[in-house]
């Protein structure tokens, strides 16, 4: 009864990290890097890192510190990976992965703890389960672990770039129905009642559900609008024949 | 006495790893598709995070106060190792409970709640005690949404939902409102 579903499906929510890219030849080096902006975005197409995204956006600068401290984590740990790859024996790299991560994190939590106190104590546990964020170990087993150093950092770029660009939807979304600021700022004046629940937990579920209408709403169009083209080159055709 | 109860039911519904905190979010949306996966995976769940509770006990109390900073780096290879050794114990015992949990186990390993665990156990400075209820509370709490969420997702899987809406979406906008109703258990323990 198990048998029909892979792990890599059942982990992560509906994609895992085989939904990701597999090497490809002969693709541009902007394409690894562009990729991960929108199209192949980690978050709002691949639905992977789901609990940061959800967790710690309550404000902007919640959200750009965590998208910052993942991005190092992301891009220094596909570096090290993409460089030691031919070194770690196949049937223990996962494990190998997880070490260098969980090596970069604890860097990235000392470095926010001492540079950014407050917002160190507003994330809490979530800055060291980066650790845990399907994002940075599913980039590590599609792409990092087999690919060259150059284009795995590109990658890594471009995927913790796609990262915090979701998490900064997020968190102005959150932050300027929720309370009413944008980074501290007011932006409505004393009259505006903020809508506090976007700022409590089951705001992060509606606003991440919205968002990814949103994008399905787009991709359908865009879907709907090609078809159309099609149908109409093919009556073209044949009343050209 | 009091002290665990309260550990529990605010580990289980005040502070919902699932619904609260959003933790262990993978499995909330990824297997919450029929009940009986739902259930088997809060069970495996459960497991994992007692065994955890145990060893980071023992961690934080002879091992880790000699070098913190390894902190992280010490319990996610011990988690990690923890889920394999169970996992070939309960092969070797029961087939029967192997065959039922099946590729579950191997998936929490990277499961955020297992580590958060971990981590909070540490904060608060739980006793070994305190930690393994924590733990129970926490699995139920887990195991609850998840049946929450899959009996939801089982009824209204005829339902004619908007062809943009189907899938991760709906799921959230239903999380979002079992968020909704457990907030209300906020007041539960404050007022006594």
């Amino acid at each position: 009864m198990s048998g029909e579903v892979s792990p890599a499906d059942l982990h992560c929510g509906a994609h895992g990290a085989s939904a990701g890219v597999g090497p490809r030849r002969a693709v541009p080096p902007g394409e690894d890097l562009v990729k991960g902006f929108w199209r192949e975005n980690p978050v709002l197409v691949q639905l992977l890192g789901l609990c940061p995204t959800l967790a710690v956006t309550n404000s902007v600068a919640n959200s750009a510190v965590m998208g910052i401290a993942t991005f190092f984590v992301l891009v220094g740990s596909s570096l090290l990976v993409s460089a030691s790859r031919r070194f770690i024996p196949n049937e223990v790299r996962i494990t190998s992965y997880i070490l260098i991560i969980a090596t970069f994190v604890s860097i990235a939590e000392m470095a926010l703890q001492a540079l950014v106190p407050d917002i160190h104590k507003a994330l809490g546990a979530f800055v060291a389960l980066i650790v845990v964020n399907c994002i940075i170990l599913g980039r590590q087993e599609a792409f990092a672990g087999r690919n060259p150093v150059g284009r795995s950092v590109l990658d890594a770029v471009g995927m913790g770039s796609g990262f915090m660009i979701a998490m900064l939807i997020m968190g102005s979304v959150r932050e300027v129905l929720g309370s009413g600021t944008f980074l501290g700022v007011s932006l409505f004046g004393p009259g505006f009642e903020p809508w506090v629940i976007m700022v409590l937990p089951p705001g992060g579920f509606f606003t991440l559900a919205f968002v990814l209408l949103t994008v399905a709403w787009f991709k359908r169009r865009k879907a709907l609008k090609a078809r159309e083209a099609e149908r109409h080159d093919v009556a073209v055709v044949e009343r050209a024949a | 006495m009091g002290d665990l109860a309260w550990i529990f039911l605010s580990s289980m519904v005040v502070n919902n790893f699932t619904l609260m905190l959003f933790l262990g979010l993978c499995p909330f949306l990824g297997v919450s598709g029929r009940i009986d996966t739902a259930i088997r995976m809060g069970v495996a769940d459960t497991f994992v995070l007692i065994m955890t509770a145990v060893a980071v006990w023992f961690l934080n109390a002879f091992v880790l106060p000699s070098a913190p900073y390894l902190r992280l780096i010490a319990f996610i290879i011990v988690i990690a190792s923890l889920v394999q050794v169970v996992e070939m114990v309960i092969k070797k015992l029961s087939p029967a409970l192997f065959r039922a949990l099946g590729i579950y186990l191997p998936l929490i390993t990277t499961n955020c709640a297992v580590l958060a665990l971990a981590i909070f156990q540490t904060n608060r400075e739980y006793g070994l005690l305190e930690g393994v209820v924590f733990a129970i509370g926490s699995g139920a709490g887990l195991t609850l949404a998840l049946l929450v969420m899959a009996s939801i997702r089982e009824g209204i899987e005829l339902a004619d939902v908007p062809e943009v809406a189907k899938g991760t979406a709906l799921v959230l906008l239903i999380a979002g409102s079992l968020s909704l109703a457990f907030m209300g258990f906020a007041g539960l323990l404050s007022a006594s």
